[in-house]
């Protein structure tokens, strides 16, 4: 693979707002001058299925895919499916997780556990945890929905883009009404890592 | 300036600036977007045909009258405008006229994976394979150059990832707008064989020009690398070899029928070993090889489902299996589901306790096969269902056989085999699901919505009064929350004994949301699990006891229905 291309995958469950967060994200690097290619499927998976987006960016890409064991960050919507596409992360890389958990259809039925020791088995890989409660704190910020921008704000801190790009292009995207809130949750997001840094 | 578009937004850019006025097609996934981009311009004039069969022949049409023309679909609605397309090869256009074919390898929304470039040789069209969003751009100004200059109609075909895919596109391009005008020409035009004869002898030479075109045009090219194993490759596979072995000698094919023979057999005797890397079937390798070339391909390559660069290294032996991670295994799957509040769930789940055999169509509702509904008996394309259930019935002798079909899927091509029903008099029941929308692709307008692609308010397809005129007597129309009623109507039109139709109609929620009070459980929950088989999302099972998740209920009140200890109230 190309040296210098970076490689961000972005999963969860359909409705939760990955779409907007993968564009907002994608629109950033754009500004940044590098190449940048964003892979998503949708069609079937729309109906509460499990949804995936892959974001590369350098100074040349080519495949928009990003393979297994070859990801440099995951941010993971949903619990089950961090633990899910771990692999796809490389040997140390970043998983930023929300703590949020979702039924799919066999446990909401009864006919299947929803794993209770997710996080301890994340720990055992080589990958660094970084568990986010993005749902409180996108609540904290003045709307539940914006749990997909905490966690956005959380990934920002790994990339070299000032806070303003992202601020702007939240701007952009988001409806005009809830900027604001959707700005804060960022912040939230953003100076969470820093925080714990400290 | 460059923006980031998908190949399906950076095809509808690239379909205005090559000054496309009429542009037609059914939503399929993943061609759907091009269109709905499209219509955001308003000097084009977008729309939403009632199936492929019927966007090309008005593309027909509007080519005839001087336009440049746009049809898109996806692969499957390609079978269902070959008719056409076979025929267009012959006449030829006066405007030009492309059509995109989305092809869907690895099936993620699709109920087969063909490969469409078939359709280019068979039919006897240039194709064009775009690899990202920038050359999907760029060949919708190309392929309309080829329309017209070759007099042909031209196809682009896609594949999800590079119609899904975003990436960099140039949008300074100016629009330009040629006005053709129509001229009469049944010599042309009109295909009677003695016509037709004349045409298919100039088509052969048009192939031959074409050949020759395909062998200078700039899209098939060689990047020379350093390596003695040359690659042969198009549309997203091009990116996974770069990706893969960038200093390789790589022959890009963009247009991949004709296909340029001498620049092939070039390339072929310039590299000491030749690998033709292609999605799906040995689509360019069967050419080359028929030429007496040597070259390798699906001998290592799988012929099935999507490509990718892990699974093109795994198959040239150049993949660093050590690097290679575990799946965690036995985690419990998250397959796609029918909404909280869907109008078709309380039908299946009727479906089901009747033990009806249902034949099924293509939509959302196909959701229907899976637990705990799993109502259905087959699925196949779209409209089959009511053919289905016409045939089941002959066979067996039983009347207990339904056929379930969606509105959009009906008006696309349900009404003829309803028809037949009624002629041959077959006496199956037919159950229209009628939730004023196309919602597995995202929500298009049809005719029974009574809007246009462009938002514009149009004559209603009144569906009631169709079935009564194709000579259906017996018809019904019931809310399908109301499960008594669900149930006490397909009783009543499965017992008899000639043909019926029953349209539930209730809008989908992704169109009109839910205004009703959500619902919870209370401590009377006797945990008998009737609700849990809706298979809705809202509920779950917890401790012995069901619980609704208030934020996830649209208060549908399908469950309360079904709980006989009255646990199921409003959430207050």
């Amino acid at each position: 693979m190309s040296s210098d291309v970076k490689n961000i995958l972005i999963v969860g469950v359909g409705g939760q707002g990955i779409i907007l967060a993968t564009d907002v994200l994608a629109q950033v690097l754009v500004s940044t001058e590098y190449d940048v290619k964003m892979s998503e499927i949708h069609g079937m998976s729309q109906r509460g299925g499990s949804v995936n987006a892959m974001i590369r960016f350098g100074t040349k890409v080519y495949s928009p895919v990003i393979e297994k064991g070859k990801a440099d960050y995951t941010i993971a919507f949903e619990q089950l499916e961090a633990l899910r596409w771990s692999n796809y992360l490389k040997p140390g890389g970043k998983l930023i997780m929300n703590s949020e958990r979702i039924k799919p259809l066999p446990v909401l039925m009864g006919n299947a556990e929803y794993p209770t020791n997710i996080i301890e088995r994340l720990k055992q890989k080589d990958l660094e945890l970084v568990e986010v409660e993005a749902n409180k704190l996108a609540e904290e910020a003045g709307s539940k929905k914006t749990a997909n921008i905490v966690l956005l704000g959380c990934l920002a801190n790994f990339l070299p883009i000032r806070k303003e790009v992202w601020h702007s292009y939240i701007e952009r995207r988001v409806p005009p009404k809830t900027v604001e809130i959707n700005k804060m949750a960022f912040d939230i997001g953003y100076s969470l890592l820093v925080k714990a840094a400290d | 300036m460059k923006v980031l578009l998908s190949g399906n937004e950076s095809i509808a850019h690239g379909a205005h600036t090559a000054g496309v006025t009429i542009a037609t097609g059914y939503p399929g996934t993943p061609s759907t977007e091009i269109l709905e981009a499209l219509s955001r311009y308003e000097d084009v004039d977008t729309s939403w045909a009632p199936n492929e069969k019927v966007a090309l022949e008005v593309g027909i049409g509007a080519s005839l009258g001087g336009a440049r023309v746009l049809v898109t679909m996806k692969h499957v609605g390609l079978n269902v405008a070959a008719d056409p397309l076979f025929t267009l090869a012959y006449t030829g256009v006066n405007g030009g006229i492309v059509i995109v074919s989305a092809d869907d390898p690895g099936m993620h929304s699709s109920q087969n994976e063909q490969d469409n470039r078939y359709y280019a040789k068979a039919a006897k069209v240039p194709m064009f394979e775009p690899s990202d969003s920038q050359e999907a751009a760029f060949l919708m100004d190309e392929a309309f150059k080829i329309s017209e200059n070759f007099d042909i109609p031209v196809i682009i075909r896609t594949t999800t990832r590079v119609n899904h895919s975003k990436s960099l596109v140039n949008v300074d391009i100016e629009r330009v707008v040629r006005k053709l005008g129509y001229k009469k020409n049944a010599k042309k035009y009109v295909m009677i064989p003695a016509n037709a004869k004349e045409r298919r002898k100039l088509l052969e030479s048009k192939l031959s020009a074409l050949a020759e075109y395909s062998e200078c045009f700039s899209g098939n090219r060689v990047e020379w690398g350093s390596s003695n194993t040359g690659f042969i490759t198009s549309g997203i596979s091009y990116q996974y070899v770069k990706e893969l072995y960038p200093n390789a000698s790589v022959l890009k094919l963009t247009m991949t029928y004709p296909l340029p023979r001498r620049l092939i057999t070039e390339f072929i005797n310039q590299v000491e070993e030749t690998i033709v890397v292609e999605e799906l079937e040995p689509y360019l390798e069967e050419q080359i090889k028929s030429w007496g070339l040597q070259v390798s391909g699906k001998q290592y390559i799988p012929n099935m489902g999507e490509l990718s660069p892990d699974i093109i290294a795994a198959s040239l032996g150049s993949k660093d299996e050590e690097l290679e991670l575990p799946d965690d295994g036995g985690l419990p799957v998250r397959p796609p589901m029918l909404c909280a509040g869907c109008p078709h769930r309380g039908v299946f789940y009727t479906l089901r306790r009747l033990k009806l055999i249902v034949t099924g169509d293509i939509g959302c509702y196909t959701l229907g096969v899976l637990p705990p509904l799993e109502s259905m008996d087959s699925c196949v394309c779209m409209g089959a269902s009511i053919g289905n259930a016409m045939g089941l019935q002959k066979a067996t002798g039983r009347k207990d056989v339904v056929a379930v079909i969606g509105d959009s899927t009906f008006i696309h091509s349900g009404i003829t085999p309803l028809i037949d029903i009624v002629y041959n008099q077959g006496a199956s029941t037919v159950i229209i699901l009628d939730n004023r929308t196309t919602a597995m692709t995202g929500r298009q307008d049809h005719p029974g919505t009574g809007r246009t692609l462009k938002g514009i308010e149009s004559r209603e397809l009144d569906l009631e009064r169709l079935v009564r005129a194709v000579g259906v007597e017996s018809v019904q129309v019931i809310d399908p929350y109301d499960l008594k009623a669900v149930k006490k109507v397909i009783k009543e039109e499965t017992g008899k004994d000639e043909p019926s139709v029953i349209i539930f109609k209730r809008a989908c929620l992704l169109v009109e949301k839910s205004k009703a009070t959500p619902f919870a459980v209370n401590e009377k929950c006797n945990g008998c699990k009737a609700c849990l088989k809706l298979g809705c999302p809202a509920i779950s099972w917890e401790s012995g006891k069901a619980v609704i998740e208030p934020s996830q209920c649209a208060g549908c009140e399908v469950c309360v229905q079904l709980c006989r200890k009255g646990a199921i109230v409003k959430y207050e």
